[in-house]
């Protein structure tokens, strides 16, 4: 008799743990702590700047990102025009007005950084999931699905990002979507393995083994009880992986690799990339395309620093 | 442990067998297929068909990867379309110029990137914390090429203090013999070679270590902060042990663990941010190798990179565990 009500009174501790614990207050609290945080402050208006920047930057800029100034494209390499009123950031290689291609750029850098990370996320969120509801709730054999799947991803994740975007990228042709879907791929493992393991950690929680001995639906339980737990490190990630997107698309056009059509949409990796040929004459060329990139960069990774630390259940006070 | 070893090594097999299939697919879908893999973008048609009939690619697809898998075992890579020569002794000699340049950035990482993640750690809120933790972010932040590059430009092409490109001065006089070239100058007493060689290495490294270097401070500022929370840190501490002794034998020990996980992880983004640098540098490591593969679309050359790649990947981590199981008693391997 006794261990019978021992066991009523765990189930009846783990729902009331459940309810204090539920996924809305999680949140609540994680948005309080988010708001308290300096880097998050700091990261959120980084972003809504460029956010602001992606949006009104085609309408606001004063020239056509391919115009070119006649009589002023370069001749030889010191003839780079600088600052000046008519161009606050100077002319580039070609006599367009850097400033003009920065704010197109972006609209082209969000774009390449929103839908790449979509792409690594909607898939490997699939995969991920797909992977722990296996492994969760499918026995023996759900375990074995689960390890297969697993060993495909680290096989992918043992590739050097670059090299997978690269191969991508071989396949497909130059493009931008091709970009996009090279930087994409290369996400898929880490969003992959992120959710699998953390829903692998919330499918041996105490409130899971409490739906469970109140004798819910495991289908029920891993939709409504495991996933939307699972999630903030997902979301996390996601804030990251924008960061990683911008910069490895910088990277995959200095590899040749990047956006063709930079005359009429440039992208700040391009700039960047097509700007270290003059760096002797004209740095200041180089310097704009890559201090854009790594303040963006640094504001999306703020952000994300800044919500994990929040989500993160040790440094609740 | 040599169970452990073994069983491990044997894990090799189905990932590189995974990775195999997926080259083979990935060779095949190529605009083109393999024909052009081999003779680059330009083949005419005639040399397309001699080469299709060649490669048996009129016989069925299992027949097709037998043969790829068969000489992937006899490893043979093929031969490189840009320079004519067998894929494997490319790498073979390029290969340490690219290990050096990875250890020495490795080292590198290590030597900053430990002992500010443990101070940061231990003034929490301080100024030198609040500086790595920052410096660390923008590092990452940095696009590894771009840095290399006007490390570059700063002090080898404007101040001249370092060479700007190379592993090696033209004319000097440096032995050969393990490849490694400031090893080698100490090996054979070479001393201005060892210098040369570790004034060309001292850029590059440094570039290919912003990102690792970043991870390690984050990783060992985090570890320690867990760890000096411990109760055997406390009782360590109450019991009137010397400091030096708490930080060496309890907080370093167990902080350091997670710590090492993470420099084995660091294999991939090393060898990617080594194709980047190398080429800023022109270092005659794989890593500028693949670059000008890249531009050429030089396919059986990064093949054989990404299979390469993949089993340094394995080893290295295999490594890291048992290291793992040197340091901690409590991790037995079995």
């Amino acid at each position: 008799m006794s261990t019978k009500t021992d066991k009523i009174d765990r189930l009846a501790e783990l729902t009331a743990q459940q309810e204090s614990s539920s996924g809305a207050s999680l949140w609540r609290e994680a948005l309080k702590r988010l708001r308290a945080s300096k880097m998050a402050l700091v990261g959120a208006w980084i972003i809504a700047v460029f956010l602001l920047l992606a949006i009104i930057g085609p309408w606001v800029a004063p020239y056509a990102p391919g115009q070119q100034w006649r009589g002023e494209v370069f001749v030889n390499r010191a003839e780079f025009v600088g600052a000046r009123a008519e161009n606050w950031f100077g002319l580039d290689h070609l006599g367009r007005d850097i400033f003009s291609r920065m704010l197109v750029g972006a609209r082209q850098t969000l774009l390449l950084g929103v839908v790449s990370t979509l792409i690594g996320l909607s898939v490997g969120a699939l995969i991920g999931s797909f992977s722990g509801a296996c492994a969760t709730l499918g026995g023996r054999v759900g375990q074995r699905i689960d390890s297969v799947v697993m060993r495909c991803i680290d096989i992918m994740l043992a590739l050097p990002s670059l090299l997978l975007a690269v191969s991508v990228a071989a396949v497909l042709g130059q493009s931008m979507t091709t970009v996009m879907i090279a930087i994409g791929v290369v996400q898929i493992p880490v969003f992959a393995r992120l959710l699998r393991g953390a829903m692998l950690v919330q499918g041996g929680s105490d409130y899971v083994l409490a739906a469970h001995s109140l004798g819910i639906r495991k289908r029920r339980i891993v939709l409504t009880q495991i996933m939307p737990n699972s999630l903030s490190p997902v979301i996390v990630q996601a804030t990251l992986s924008l960061a990683t997107a911008i910069i490895e698309a910088a990277a995959l056009s200095f590899l040749g690799l990047g956006n063709p059509d930079s005359a009429k949409n440039p992208e700040w990796g391009v700039m960047l990339t097509q700007a270290q040929n003059y760096a002797d004459s004209a740095p200041m060329m180089a310097v704009y395309p890559a201090l854009a990139i790594i303040i963006t960069a640094l504001g999306f990774t703020l952000l994300g620093e800044a919500m994990r630390e929040a989500l993160d259940p040790k440094l609740r006070g | 442990m040599l169970r452990f070893v073994v069983r491990r090594l044997l894990q090799l097999i189905p990932t590189l067998l995974g990775l195999s299939v997926l080259l083979f697919i990935w060779l095949n879908r190529l605009p083109g297929g393999p024909a052009s893999a081999i003779l680059g973008e330009k083949a005419t048609e005639a040399e397309v068909a001699r080469i299709n009939r060649a490669l048996g690619l009129d016989q069925p697809v299992y027949v097709q990867y037998g043969r790829f898998i068969k000489r992937l075992i006899e490893g043979d890579l093929g031969t490189s379309t840009q320079t004519g020569q067998p894929v494997m002794d490319e790498f073979l000699l390029r290969f340490p110029a690219t290990v050096e340049l990875s250890l020495m950035a490795i080292v590198l990482a290590v030597a900053v990137g430990v002992p500010l993640g443990y101070f940061a750690a231990k003034r929490r809120g301080g100024w030198l914390d609040v500086a790595a933790v920052s410096s660390s972010l923008i590092g990452i932040c940095i696009p590894v090429f771009f840095l290399a590059f006007m490390l570059r430009t700063v002090f080898s092409v404007n101040l001249g203090w370092f060479p700007s490109y190379g592993r090696l001065t033209t004319g000097i006089n440096a032995t050969e013999v393990t490849g490694l070239a400031v090893l080698d100058g100490l090996l054979t007493g070479e001393f201005d070679a060892t210098w040369d060689a570790l004034s060309h290495l001292i850029l590059p490294a440094i570039a290919l270590a912003s990102i690792p270097v970043a991870v390690i401070v984050r990783m060992t500022r985090a570890s320690v902060l867990e760890v000096l929370g411990e109760d055997y840190v406390r009782t360590a501490e109450s019991k009137g042990l010397r400091k030096g002794v708490v930080r060496t034998r309890h907080v370093l020990r167990n902080a350091l663990l997670p710590v090492i996980t993470s420099v084995g992880l660091l294999t991939g983004s090393l060898l990617s941010g080594a194709v980047l640098t190398e080429s800023v540098f022109t270092f005659g490591g794989i890593g500028s190798f693949i670059r000008t593969a890249i531009d050429g679309r030089d396919y059986p050359v990064l093949v054989g990179f990404i299979m390469f790649i993949a089993m340094a990947y394995v080893l290295i981590n295999l490594l890291v565990d048992l290291a793992y199981s040197l340091i901690d008693p409590r991790v037995r391997v079995h």
